[in-house]
């Protein structure tokens, strides 16, 4: 075991690949349910019901204080019970950790991107409000049509980042032996002794990923933000 | 006929009254200015009309229809009467025509071809149809308020309501936008104009509405109020010397 053995990685690059699509998958669908639900849970907490808003702020404060490795134990234990309950079933089903952690990232970054959606929701001028309601929108047509894609463009860059802290969290699976991108690197780390290599390689991989990402939305504010204007941005 | 009536409108934010016993009536076709010193509560007042602030006491009526009115569909009303704000508020993410088609479409369920070729006549009569693609920051301040006149229009309001519409504007700029408002007047479209542009209440108003700590301190024609100095209250000529110095 002298020197890097770079065929080791070659040798386990299918392998690695399934774990990667894991991740991206499972990244993709906590992202867009999370923005979903957060989206919801942004409305409810600026709803002007104060249980509504109550509720919402209990479960964005709660799910923003526990350590997200506790939120992925909780409910791996808790989504098997929870089907159970909804189904009626005897005993509880094996959905095993990687159908749960869909449950628990979804729900886990609801409240985080719920923060963010809110901040961008609020910094949509009061006068744009005005304007839609005045032309005879109602209220869901004037979120739909023009608040929130307002609110989306310039929260952009934040959900993003929220999204790539997100990529990076999700390997958090690999403790409940779930076969993530780095849950499988590992295995491979440890059944050919290859730490270095596995763990170096994994590390590049989520350099470019993350990297190009960035790049991707940076390209993206360039050429949509033709639509801003200071006097109207304010 | 009457177009919008007021009855003893008072409104309250807290404990402050913003508007106090407000009645005036505005008939169809006619063009009123109101004038009155920052704070006075015109913006108050024009809000309560299309129901976009909601007032504690006395009556709203717009076209027979009680503003007032727990069953009144509210988004309808609105629906129909015209609003332009000092700001201009064209929505940034959707070009000039995709403005002007909001509404049309979602509102009143116009067919999207149908509501461009009503855009783009409106957009002509502003005199902005070749900007139909852009978006609202490739503007200038009065093209933008004019495509905000044009967005109104869009939904063939029976009346308009103008918030201060110039005073966010340069010199340059304001001159057109008046003669927007000013044809529209002549046109027979029913105003109610929030203004300091006293040339423009002389040439183009009926009346003149003066407001001073959420009352009408002064509702007359436009002849008494600028030709008349015995009719007006010393408030209200205070107040007209002061901006007719600029
Ligand atoms: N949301 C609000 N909450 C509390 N007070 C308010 C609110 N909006 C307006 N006011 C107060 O009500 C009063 C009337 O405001 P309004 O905007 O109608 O005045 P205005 O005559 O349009 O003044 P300006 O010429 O500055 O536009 C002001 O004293 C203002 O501070
Ligand atoms: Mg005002």
């Amino acid at each position: 075991m002298n020197g890097l053995d770079l065929e080791v990685i070659t040798r386990a690059l299918p392998w690695l690949a399934q774990g990667l699509q894991y991740t991206v998958q499972l990244t993709c669908v906590a992202a867009l349910g999370g923005i979903a639900l957060g989206t919801i849970l942004a409305l409810a907490r600026l709803s002007s019901h104060p249980v509504v808003a109550g509720v919402a702020a209990g479960y964005v404060n709660l799910m923003r204080s526990v350590p997200l490795l506790l939120v992925i134990f909780w409910f791996y234990f808790l989504v098997p019970l929870g089907l159970q309950w909804v189904t009626g079933a005897g005993s509880p089903p094996r959905v095993g950790a990687e159908r749960s952690a869909y449950v628990t990232f979804i729900l886990f970054e609801a409240a985080y991107f719920c923060e963010i959606v809110r901040a961008g929701i609020v910094s949509v001028g009061a006068g744009q409000q005005s304007a839609a309601r005045a032309l005879g929108l109602d209220r869901i047509q004037v979120l739909v049509h023009v608040i929130l894609p307002q609110a989306f463009r310039n929260m952009l860059p934040v959900l993003l980042t929220q999204a790539i802290i997100l990529f990076q969290d999700v390997s958090l699976v690999s403790l409940l032996n779930v076969t993530d991108f780095v849950g499988a690197a590992g295995k491979i780390a440890q059944r050919d002794g290859r730490v270095v290599e596995m763990y170096l390689f994994v590390a590049l991989v989520y350099l470019v990923l993350c990297s190009a990402a960035s790049a991707l939305v940076r390209r993206w504010q360039r050429t949509h933000s033709i639509g801003r204007h200071p006097e109207t941005a304010r | 006929m009457t177009m919008i009536s007021l009855d003893a409108v008072s409104k309250w934010y807290g404990t402050f009254k913003v508007l106090d016993a407000c009645t005036t009536a505005i008939e169809r076709g006619e063009v009123v200015v109101i004038c009155g010193p920052s704070g006075s509560g015109k913006s108050t007042l024009i809000k309560c009309i299309n129901a976009l602030e909601p007032f504690q006491q006395g009556t709203i009526r717009v076209d027979g229809v009680s503003v007032g009115d727990p069953n009144t569909d509210l988004a309808r009303l609105r629906a129909r009467v015209g609003m332009v704000f000092q700001h201009f508020e064209l929505f940034p993410h959707l070009s000039v025509l995709d403005n002007l088609n909001l509404a049309q479409v979602r509102v009143l369920g116009r067919s999207r071809d149908a509501a461009s070729e009503r855009s783009l006549a409106l957009l002509q009569r502003v005199g902005l149809r070749d900007q139909a693609t852009k978006f609202p920051a490739q503007l200038s301040g009065g093209q933008q308020q004019r495509v905000a006149i044009a967005r109104a229009l869009s939904m063939d309001p029976i009346a308009m309501l103008f918030d201060e519409p110039t005073s966010a504007l340069d010199p340059e700029m304001i001159v057109e936008v008046l003669d927007v408002m000013s044809t529209l007047a002549q046109e027979g479209m029913t105003m109610l104009c929030v203004t300091h542009e006293m040339g423009f209440a002389r040439r183009v108003a009926n009346r003149v509405i003066f407001m001073d700590h959420g009352a009408i301190v002064e509702d007359v024609t436009k002849d008494a109020f600028f030709d008349d100095p015995t009719a007006r209250s010393v408030r209200a000529q205070t107040f007209l010397s002061k901006i007719l110095q600029h």
